[in-house]
């Protein structure tokens, strides 16, 4: 039996309340879905279309819904943790200590790895192909590969319902000694370290496949320098990616040999160094926030820039911004841990950097406002998000600039000051950078328009909400509370503060309904918001020459560049008119894209298997798991017909029938 | 159209490749900076100055650097087209790669019949994790040089093949490197 089933018992299944929760619900959602695909006959199609393709635009979508589920799931943990915050004053609230400790490790998790780098993976994957224009990533197998580690992560992450019932109860980056087998002898940071392992390990080919993807497939004439704005930030982020991410996957080996193995690196005896984990995890956490970030602010640049109708302003110091954020952000990880006692030169070096990282970030903003300044500014949903962004941002910013100053930084930090300002930043930078590029690019991904006056109550309802939320925060931190408390004294008065935050999470729970309303009415509406054109905003980008949604091949002929805003500069010259009048009898060439392949699910489901051999030390299992992941490799290697030819009469008829609806609506 | 395709096809994965082996080289990096945390963290134990075995070490530094030699030769006869003897210096290397293995495995298996081992302390973890590492990588080599006499033979020396095959020296090397700079931080300077 233990040969078999390694450390897994009958007591391993579910048999605590949220546990039979959470299984029930996902075993239930699977089954609906099951039966739904079953009886309308979709499997084939979801198989063939969706599951093994290698277009870059469906990756981009997949990433997104499963980015979107998982937020409801961090969402439920929010509504949670907020729950017991606001009861357990001066009693155990209606959570065990433990049990609110997997919450908020669970929370944290998800929220970075499986949403927000979700959603980013998703938009770069779409968009960054069509904005260089080129017609696909540079690695097609990689791509679908990195997807599926991310989706088998998600779902890794979700396993402890089934199996264990408990996950990680150690905070969002598993700090040892707390993490090693002596205090955390369950499952819980196994699973932990596996959903990242397997999660990361997506993250960092994808870094490496759209970095040479940026550097080698832009269209002829694009140099560095005419490259949008959001291609920019992308590169910036993807070389934090591949220069970090491996210290994370090292870090997480490490950690894991401690426990699997009885080995010594981070333990609390025979010589383990648990500070040596804080530097290593913080030297890729604090990059890791601007990966997060950077994207976003190239989305913000593109969206002032389109809905200005101007240039933007200054791009050649956006361009060094980004490049010295990036490189930047690899020399505060100090920060994390002033009161850890490194000394005060250590202390004010790191001090000192991190008051300079602000200021790249700073210009950035006056560069934003200086474009809207000389523009001529709509004021549409995309811009309501920029502009919530402008004002969080720069509150956040303040309140990281105070901690970032060692002597405060001793009062302040762990408390709920130090959880206010990263919520404002992750949650008013990056996630409304998300929902901008969402309500801005979505008529390129679907074709119609989004509901402009639901999108704009949803943003206020986000905003209303998050300063309801986060402001309570703030004053809490400043009144001395610390992070992650289960319970505290009734005597501190605290409470009150608490049940504000709360009453902004509903807010913000009201305002994700508004978001989805705001779905289900443009869909609704589709044929009224519908946008034939493929540039509804008057875009600047090459994004917008093609129609929406784009042809598997993005560019029937690639395009050839001559200036910055390339698909502007076509529009002012009047080159636009001349290929959409002149298509018809244009020579089109064979173009050549990859065909479809399961491999990528394949190696991800093996390496799953790994990962939860890992977990219950089931020895043949992680055998068989690792042997099927590298044969998958080897088998791939001997296959050279990876690729078909779309015939160029193909693309002719195509290409026909979608310019001539353009033809007809610019007449 | 199709080969124009392949052509930048191949580009890409050289520069991707390069790219990964970058990725992996901050691995490694991260690993040896905790070598250098921990490596006088041995708590009662020896060290190791009196644990390593110098000259071992250098022979199978000597086996290693050959192996990038005649790996080096085989790169030479791949682009000259020339299948047999491109066979005949990768089945070299491998005959070299695996005996440098054996030479790691016969290292460590002393350490541990005289009694010491990964859980002995912090400093051991981290040497016994980079050899293995290392050695790990080796064998991947050895696969893939096991993997690529099938290409050889089925498909020839293809531009396919080619191009798989300068991606496997690429590799080859770069193991060589990381071998010097273990050779050179674990090594030599536990005996300085
Ligand atoms: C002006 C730029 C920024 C400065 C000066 C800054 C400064 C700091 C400092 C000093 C800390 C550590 C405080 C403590 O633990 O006591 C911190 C924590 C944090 N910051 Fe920032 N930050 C900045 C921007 C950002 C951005 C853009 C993000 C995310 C997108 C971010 C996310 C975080 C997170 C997630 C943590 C805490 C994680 C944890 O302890 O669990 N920060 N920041
Ligand atoms: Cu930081």
């Amino acid at each position: 039996m233990k040969f078999w089933f390694g450390k897994l018992t009958w007591a391993s299944l579910p048999h605590e309340w949220f546990t039979i929760g959470g299984a029930l619900s996902m075993v239930l959602a699977g089954l609906g879905i099951f039966v739904y695909l079953t009886y309308t006959k979709k499997w084939k199609w979801l198989w063939q279309e969706w599951l093994t393709s290698t277009d870059p635009k469906k990756i981009g979508i997949m990433y997104f819904v499963v980015a979107a589920l998982m937020l409801v799931r961090g969402g439920l943990d929010a509504g949670m943790i907020w729950l017991q915050q606001s009861l357990a004053s001066g009693s155990g609230g209606y959570l065990t200590a433990d049990h609110f400790q997997q919450i908020f490790t669970a929370h944290g998790t998800i929220m970075i790895f499986f949403v927000t780098t979700g959603f980013l993976f998703g938009l770069m994957n779409y968009i960054l192909p069509l904005q260089i224009g080129a017609r696909d990533v540079a690695f097609p197998l990689l791509n679908t590969l990195s997807f599926w580690l991310y989706a088998a992560g998600a779902l890794f992450i979700n396993l402890f319902f089934f199996f264990g019932g408990e996950f990680a109860a150690t905070g969002w980056l598993a700090m040892p000694p707390l993490s090693e087998l002596e205090f955390s002898p369950g499952v819980g940071v196994d699973y932990w370290i596996w959903s990242l392992q397997i999660s990361g390990l997506g993250s960092l080919l994808s870094g490496v496949n759209l970095l040479v993807t940026i550097l080698k497939m832009r269209a002829p004439g694009m140099t560095l320098m005419k490259m949008p704005m959001f291609v920019w930030t992308c590169l910036g982020s993807l070389l934090l990616v591949v220069s970090t991410f491996p210290i994370l996957t090292m870090t997480l080996l490490m950690l894991s040999l401690d426990r699997a193995f009885g080995m010594h690196f981070f333990t609390s005896n025979l010589g383990g160094n648990p500070m040596l984990y804080v530097n290593l995890i913080w030297s890729w956490g604090h990059p890791e926030v601007y990966i997060l970030m950077l994207p976003a602010f190239g989305i913000y640049s593109e969206i002032v820039a389109t809905f200005s109708r101007r240039r933007l302003f200054g791009y050649g110091s956006l361009v060094a911004d980004a490049l010295l954020i990036s490189g930047l952000s690899m020399l505060v990880w100090l920060h994390h841990f002033f009161t850890m006692g490194a000394g005060a030169n250590v202390n004010a070096f790191f001090g000192i950097m991190t008051g300079l990282i602000a200021i790249p970030t700073g210009v950035q903003i006056f560069n934003w406002l200086a474009t809207l300044y000389k523009g001529d500014p709509r004021f549409t949903s995309a811009m309501h998000w920029f502009f919530g962004f402008v004002f969080t941002f720069t509150l956040g910013g303040m309140a990281g600039v105070m901690l970032g100053i060692p002597g405060l930084d001793f009062q302040l930090h762990n408390s709920l000051f130090l959880v206010a300002h990263f919520h404002t930043m992750v949650i008013g930078g990056a996630l409304f950078g998300i929902f901008a590029a969402i309500t801005y690019w979505f008529p390129k991904v679907t074709g119609f328009l989004l509901n402009e006056k639901w999108g704009k109550r949803a943003f206020w309802l986000w905003i209303a909400g998050f300063l309801v939320s986060f402001t309570p925060l703030y004053i809490l931190g400043l009144m001395g509370v610390t992070r992650r408390l289960d319970h505290y004294d009734a005597s501190r008065g605290w409470q009150g503060l608490f049940m504000v935050a709360g009453l902004g999470f509903i807010i913000i729970c009201v305002a994700v309904c508004a978001q989805i309303w705001q779905i289900i009415v443009s869909i609704k509406e589709r044929k009224q918001n519908q946008d034939q054109s493929g540039d509804p905003w008057d875009g600047r980008t090459l994004e917008w020459s093609t129609s929406s949604p784009p042809p598997v091949y993005n560019f029937a002929v690639i395009p050839e560049i001559k200036n910055r805003d390339a698909f502007w500069d076509m529009k002012v010259s009047g080159q636009v008119d001349k290929l959409v009048s002149g298509q018809a009898n244009k020579q089109y060439e064979d173009i050549v894209m990859p065909k479809n392949t399961a491999v990528g699910i394949y190696i991800s489901a093996f390496l799953f298997l790994v990962g939860f051999a890992f977990v219950w030390h089931i020895v043949w299992l992680g055998a068989v798991g690792f042997v099927g992941a590298v044969t998958c490799v080897i088998f791939r290697s001997f296959d050279h017909h990876t690729e078909f030819t779309i015939k160029s009469e193909d693309v002719a008829k195509m290409e026909s029938r979608g310019l001539k609806e353009i033809w007809q609506l610019k007449q | 159209m199709t080969e124009i395709f392949h052509q930048h096809q191949q580009e890409n994965s050289f520069l991707g490749f390069w790219l990964y082996l970058m990725t992996d080289l901050i691995m490694f990096a991260a690993l040896f900076a905790s070598y250098i945390v921990l490596k006088n963290n041995n708590f009662n134990s020896p060290g190791g100055e009196e644990l390593f075995n110098l000259s071992l070490v250098l022979f199978s530094t000597i086996v290693l650097l050959t192996s990038s030699f005649t790996c080096g030769l085989a790169g030479l006869y791949v682009e000259k087209r020339n299948v047999r003897a491109t066979s005949f210096w990768l089945l070299l290397t491998l005959i070299l790669g695996s005996f440098f293995l054996f030479l790691g495995y016969k290292e460590l298996n002393n350490l541990v019949l005289e009694g010491y081992s990964w859980q002995t302390n912090a400093f051991l973890s981290a040497f016994f994790s980079l050899i293995i590492l290392h050695g790990l990588h080796i064998a991947a080599g050895i696969l893939w040089i096991t993997v690529s006499f099938f290409q050889l033979r089925s498909f020839g020396l293809s531009d396919f093949v080619a191009s798989k095959l300068r991606r496997l020296f690429l590799f080859w090397h770069f193991l060589d490197v990381v071998w010097i700079f273990i050779f050179t931080i674990v090594y030599l300077y536990a005996h300085i």
